[in-house]
């Protein structure tokens, strides 16, 4: 059942910010198990896709499921008419808490120690002990290599340590989908390599990945699906080496263009 | 002359530079101006006997006062414990998705703000003649419960609610700024680990606030331990500052009375100055390389072992000066 439904169903979603109108119909296909990167230049609507995804935002029109659920409604009728009743914070909440979130300024709690940010939502949402939170902790910041840099504050750590610590403070929760929001962005150019080195080996353990960036080589490496957006409308998506190597709209080949 | 010169050989330890330091004598001509003007302050003070220096020290730690010390100090405490809790209640009903939540905190900050704290005290100190009686029931309808207001709204708790209820509207604003001063990003944050919001602010938001909320809450702190003078309003009569007029009235020496009264709440707000920078450090930690957490109850990281492991001694050398 679940290897027919893909982990993201993004169907004509729309978002307006007060008059503007931000995404115009998007649909976003992505199955499970598989690593889509979304293009684009800046404000194209790509970060805010991704953010509509864990409902960061909240959509204007359309729908989206994470595998095969509704995010944000239930669907339900009123007077024979099918209606969206609108979920309680807390089933949201619990909806967001199976999706890790990886933001372009790392976004770590600055007044917990490296392992304090991993632990925090561990136990605070999962419900875990704090010795089973600790121990998962150390297994995924060993995993991102940072198992020397635990008791460390975030302001003693390097951009890329400290978005690598948010990439195991999202591994840590168990999550079925990863969103990365231009994670390298922030960062020194000596520090994106060990950032996507962690995001490499993320993808190839199965993980289902969105990744929203603008390092091309990465994406050729790594990803399944490329999605190119422009002005809140997908432009081209396909396999990879097709919208990277062979692009048919004019604007994904100007846009390539100009970031190679 | 002498100018500095590098190492010839690289393989050296190069030379460290000598150099003679810029002479500043502004320095010692302030330094002198200001000793000078010290000592004409201080004899002005000693040698007056209108200060009447023997009556401050038979006072100063005399039985009256010192109740009147401990009283001050009960009320400020008690005053500001209360008004913390009412704040950040306040501040966060104010942020409220409750449209009445978000009324009821503002109605509350302009009324309290917008009338005289001692025309407060006042009313307060007549609830007990305005409702001599205090009955829980349906509003316009049946009672449940009766007691008499005089029993439970003693002078000093009157006191200290009337102060308190004062305070909680400026320190709820002082809470505020403080949640507002958060990025963003962190509550983002959170929310996408699946966070409610009641965890986002107390485990997240709020500790960081505190960092902006602590120093105008210290300032708000020392200024209650003032303010508690004005208790007189309701009337409480037990506090520092009634005690040290009440001597003074009678001996008919009111000014070596206002100093001894001067000194201790001198000598109070300097202790609770040193309570406000071990705060500030212990809600620093993690923002600034250089103020670090105290010792406290929880086992923090070996220092040294960390700052080793990071590779930054050079950078940390003062946190180990004071850890």
């Amino acid at each position: 059942m679940t290897a027919d439904v893909p982990m993201v169903d993004m169907v004509g979603v729309h978002k307006w910010f007060g008059e503007s109108h931000v995404l115009k119909g998007v649909d976003l296909v992505v199955p499970t198990g598989t690593v889509t990167v979304v293009l684009g230049p800046s404000g194209s609507g790509k970060s805010t896709a991704l953010r509509c995804i864990n409902q960061l935002e909240e959509i204007g029109a359309g729908s989206i499921r994470v595998d095969g659920e509704l995010m944000g409604y239930k669907e339900g009728t009123r007077g024979g008419k099918p209606v969206l009743y609108r979920l309680h914070p807390k089933v949201i909440s619990r909806q967001r808490s199976r999706i890790g979130m990886v933001f372009q300024r790392f976004n770590l709690f600055p007044h917990m120690t490296a392992i304090g940010n991993v632990m925090e939502a561990q136990v605070q949402v999962l419900g875990r002990s704090k010795a089973e939170a600790r121990e998962r902790a150390t297994e995924v910041l060993t995993r991102v290599g940072l198992d020397d840099r635990m008791d460390h504050y975030p302001a003693q750590l390097s951009g890329g340590q400290q978005q690598r610590v948010a990439i195991a403070r999202a591994l840590a929760m168990d999550p079925e989908l990863m969103l990365f929001d231009e994670p390298t962005s922030a960062l020194d150019p000596e520090l994106v390599g060990e950032v996507l080195g962690v995001m490499r080996d993320l993808a190839r353990s199965g993980m289902t990945m969105i990744v929203v960036t603008h390092e091309i080589g990465f994406a050729r490496e790594v990803a399944d699906q490329a999605v190119f957006m422009a002005d809140g409308v997908v432009v081209e998506h396909g396999p990879v080496e097709q919208v990277i190597g062979a692009p048919t709209e004019q604007r994904t080949k100007d846009f390539l263009a100009s970031v190679l | 002359m002498s100018t500095p010169t590098t190492a010839a050989t690289p393989t050296q330890e190069p030379e460290r530079i000598h150099a003679i330091p810029v002479r500043y004598p502004g320095r010692w001509v302030s330094a002198v101006v200001v000793l000078v003007l010290a000592a004409m302050v201080a004899s002005a003070l000693i040698t007056n006997d209108n200060f009447a220096w023997p009556t401050v020290s038979k006072y100063l730690f005399s039985e009256p006062i010192l109740r009147g010390v401990r009283w001050t100090i009960w009320l400020t405490i008690a005053s500001m414990v209360i008004a913390i809790v009412l704040a950040v209640l306040l501040a966060i009903m104010r942020r409220s998705g409750n449209p009445v939540m978000r009324y009821v905190a503002w109605v509350y900050i302009w009324f309290f703000r917008g009338t005289p704290i001692y025309t407060q005290l006042v009313f307060w100190g007549l609830i007990t003649v305005l409702y001599p009686t205090l009955s829980l029931g349906v509003p316009f309808g049946p009672e449940l419960i009766r007691f008499d207001s005089g029993t439970v709204f003693t002078l000093a708790r009157v006191a200290i609610l009337g102060l308190a209820l004062n305070e909680a509207a400026y320190l709820a604003e002082i809470v505020r700024a403080g949640l507002q001063s958060v990025d963003t990003g962190q509550s983002e944050a959170a929310r996408a680990l699946g966070m409610s919001e009641g965890r986002i602010l107390g485990r997240i938001v709020i500790p960081q606030a505190m960092r902006v909320i602590v120093p105008p809450t210290g300032n708000e702190t020392i200024s209650m331990l003032k303010t508690t003078s004005l208790v007189l309003a309701v009337p409480f009569i037990l506090d520092l500052n009634y005690a040290a007029s009440a001597i003074g009235n009678r001996n008919f020496q009111p000014i070596p009375l206002l100093v001894v009264a001067a000194l201790w709440y001198l000598a109070i707000t300097s202790v609770l100055m040193v309570g406000q920078s071990y705060i500030e450090r212990y809600y620093g930690k993690g923002f600034d390389a250089h103020t670090p957490a105290p010792r406290g109850r929880k086992r923090r990281v070996p220092r040294q072992a960390a700052i080793n492991a990071a590779g930054t001694a050079a950078d940390l050398g003062p946190l180990e000066a004071n850890p």
